[in-house]
């Protein structure tokens, strides 16, 4: 029998619902040569019946029948199996009742007698489409479920603040810029805001903005045409054309240069660039997110930022609290990093000692939640056993001054200084006015505690 | 797949069935022999469509069948199924009989000159695609198979008269040294 189309009829189940005996054995046998699993009812309380007991990708039905008519059927059909595919079989003349049929929810109608490749064509083109949506329903699925794997984590009131500022902000279009420290987890929070957003579905587009030159972040961001400069040997898309309908986020934004600066603010205003050594404009649309853990006040001060660019992207504000302001997610976060990595690794490690807990408790983690993450991947790899002991964890943590075994003021003066020079990065001068001392005597105790 | 007797349902050519014959039994390596009875279509006619139920003809000729063999019917008139507008022809998928119209493939149908071994060739293709649903074969989508779905001449001619190898061995057929589907 004619048939012309591939299909993979492998597990695509069809059912014939039709009260002519003839035209149930002819479509069943017509289909059954085709590979699909074909069943056959005579009415509408015979399909019904069918659908208990088994599962249907597709049913043919027949406008008019005794009883419970093919309209009829089909609003049961919606009700009982909301997912199942109708196309209606309908006489000639009946037109007008099939198109109600396809306004309530029909996939399509054939008018008898049918093309047998017209009639190929619909049924194949309906369970295309139906595998279509369900392949789309599971990537969704699959997207949401690896995005929210990597979500912000936390329970500390800081961490709470966090997640309620993206809940707000992330179902906007607006342009949020993510404050803290190395390491707090700032990707996190845009990679949220973008997952929250409508734009869900389209590219998430990060850009490290402080890895680049000018010319090379120039290229990063707006793409070269073909033979642009040396090397250009194809033309290639930028990350503004690769975030289009999406959402860019420019990270360590504060150390893109004066005249970088320039070209961002105009792109993000417009939404349109050129490439590097093209002509034409190209028209993108995309979400910006920025971060950064530079203080961009002092910068603007300085001249070392623009403002118009610095009020073009401070529109909202979230500020993501360093991991020693929140101490109480420090378990929570060694738990989860601990079984992330025990699977990855395939080891059985399962928990952490208390001793080993209270050290990452008291520790001041200065390289925020990467540092943690670090520490338990390190301690996963080396621990023995089933439970991450004191031993296992880094000799930083270990050993830190944070949880010190000698308590007498002499060491307590020490390390408060060793920590007062970190934060000023050396400069004795401003570290001597937060001290409280003149500097002379704060070169003093450099030399005699060897601070240098 | 057991010996296959050809049967002429209404006028059919004999020189037509003969070279059928010869042909399908070289390549299902079966005896195969051909019959014109007098079977009368008419019953399966419609005459509002003008044109023969193939199903209703496959029960007119399924008695016809060789022990353990299959029984084809070649008709000249032009065959159809409630729902569809035409067949090419039908079978009993892994049943005993098989029907096939040589209506529609004729060349003249298309405003095309007459052109016997044309003909003839699609004659052997659609009776191996109809025979090898009697086997229990489904449409299979290797390329240049006759078991390929086909419902215009151009995709009967474009398709060899033969099983690919796959279809072949679900048969129990070894596929021809000289045939051009692997």
């Amino acid at each position: 029998m004619p048939e012309t189309i591939k299909v993979d009829h492998q597990t695509a189940r069809l059912l014939v619902v039709d009260d002519e005996a003839v035209v149930r054995t002819s479509l069943s046998r017509w289909f059954e040569e085709d590979g699909y699993q074909v069943a056959a009812a005579s009415d509408a309380a015979e399909a019904l019946r069918f659908l208990q007991l088994q599962q249907f990708d597709l049913a043919l039905v027949d406008i008019r029948m005794p009883g419970m008519d093919g309209m009829e059927l089909q609003e049961r059909l919606r009700q009982v199996c909301p997912d199942l595919l109708v196309i209606i079989i309908t006489a000639f003349g009946s037109v007008d009742t099939a198109v109600q049929a396809l306004k309530q929810g029909a996939f399509d109608y054939v008018t008898k007698p049918v093309d047998p490749d017209h009639l190929s064509h619909i049924v194949k083109n309906a369970l295309a489409q139906r595998k279509l949506t369900e392949d789309k329903s599971r990537l969704e699925s699959e997207v949401s479920r690896l995005a929210s794997s990597g979500e912000f984590k936390g329970e500390s009131d800081g961490a709470r603040k966090v997640k309620e500022l993206v809940t707000t902000a992330a179902p906007t279009d607006t342009t949020v810029m993510i404050r803290g420290e190395s390491g707090t987890g700032k990707e996190l929070v845009a990679r949220a805001l973008h997952m929250g957003s409508p734009r869900r579905y389209f590219p998430f587009i990060p850009l490290n903005c402080g890895g680049f030159t000018d010319s090379l972040l120039e290229s990063e961001l707006f793409g070269h045409e073909k033979g642009a400069f040396t090397g250009a040997h194809y033309r290639r898309k930028g990350k503004l054309e690769l975030a289009d309908g999406g959402t860019l986020f420019l990270d360590e934004v504060g150390n893109v240069s004066i005249k970088m600066q320039m070209d961002l603010l105009r792109v993000l205003e417009s939404k349109q660039f050129v490439r590097v050594g093209g002509t034409r404009t190209v028209e993108v649309d995309f979400r910006t997110i920025c971060a950064t853990n530079r203080d961009l006040e002092a910068a603007m001060r300085s001249g070392e930022f623009r403002e118009d660019l610095y009020y073009r992207l401070n529109v909202f504000v979230i500020n993501v609290p360093p991991l020693r302001e929140r101490r109480e997610d420090v378990s929570m976060l060694a738990q989860h990093f601990l079984s992330e990595y025990a699977r990855a690794t395939n080891k059985p490690v399962e928990s952490i000692d208390t001793d080993a807990m209270h050290c990452m408790m008291e520790y001041r983690w200065p390289g925020n939640v990467r540092e943690l993450e670090n520490a338990i991947e390190r301690a996963v790899v080396v621990c023995p056993s089933r439970s991450i002991r004191i031993d296992d964890l880094p000799e930083d943590i270990r050993h830190s001054p944070d949880h010190p075994d000698d308590l007498s003021l002499e060491s307590m003066e020490k390390r408060h200084m060793a920590d007062v020079l970190r934060r000023t990065g050396g400069n004795v001068t401003r570290a001597a006015a937060i001290l409280g001392i003149n500097r002379v005597t704060l070169y003093n105790k450099i030399r005699k505690y060897s601070l240098r | 797949m057991g010996p296959i007797l050809i049967v002429a349902v209404g006028r059919v050519h004999p020189g037509g069935l003969t070279a059928l014959a010869h042909r399908l039994h070289t390549l299902l390596r079966t005896p195969v022999s051909e019959t014109i009875p007098d079977i009368d279509p008419q019953s399966a006619f419609d005459p509002s469509r003008q044109q023969y139920r193939s199903d209703l003809l496959l029960e007119l000729i399924a008695d016809r069948a060789p022990a353990d063999g299959k029984v084809l019917g070649v008709v000249s008139h032009d065959l159809f199924i409630p729902v569809l507008t035409y067949v090419f022809g039908e079978a009993e998928l892994g049943g005993r009989a098989a029907v096939v119209s040589t209506f529609r493939l004729h060349n003249e149908l298309y405003g095309l000159e007459a052109d016997a071994v044309l003909l003839h060739e699609r004659l052997v293709k659609e009776a191996m695609h109809e025979l090898g649903h009697t086997v229990g074969l489904l449409h299979c989508y290797t390329p240049g198979c006759v078991m390929q779905p086909s419902s215009h001449t151009d995709l009967v001619d474009v398709k060899s008269e033969m099983f690919c190898r796959n279809c072949a061995l679900q048969v129990g057929l070894e596929p021809l040294p000289t045939s051009p589907v692997q």
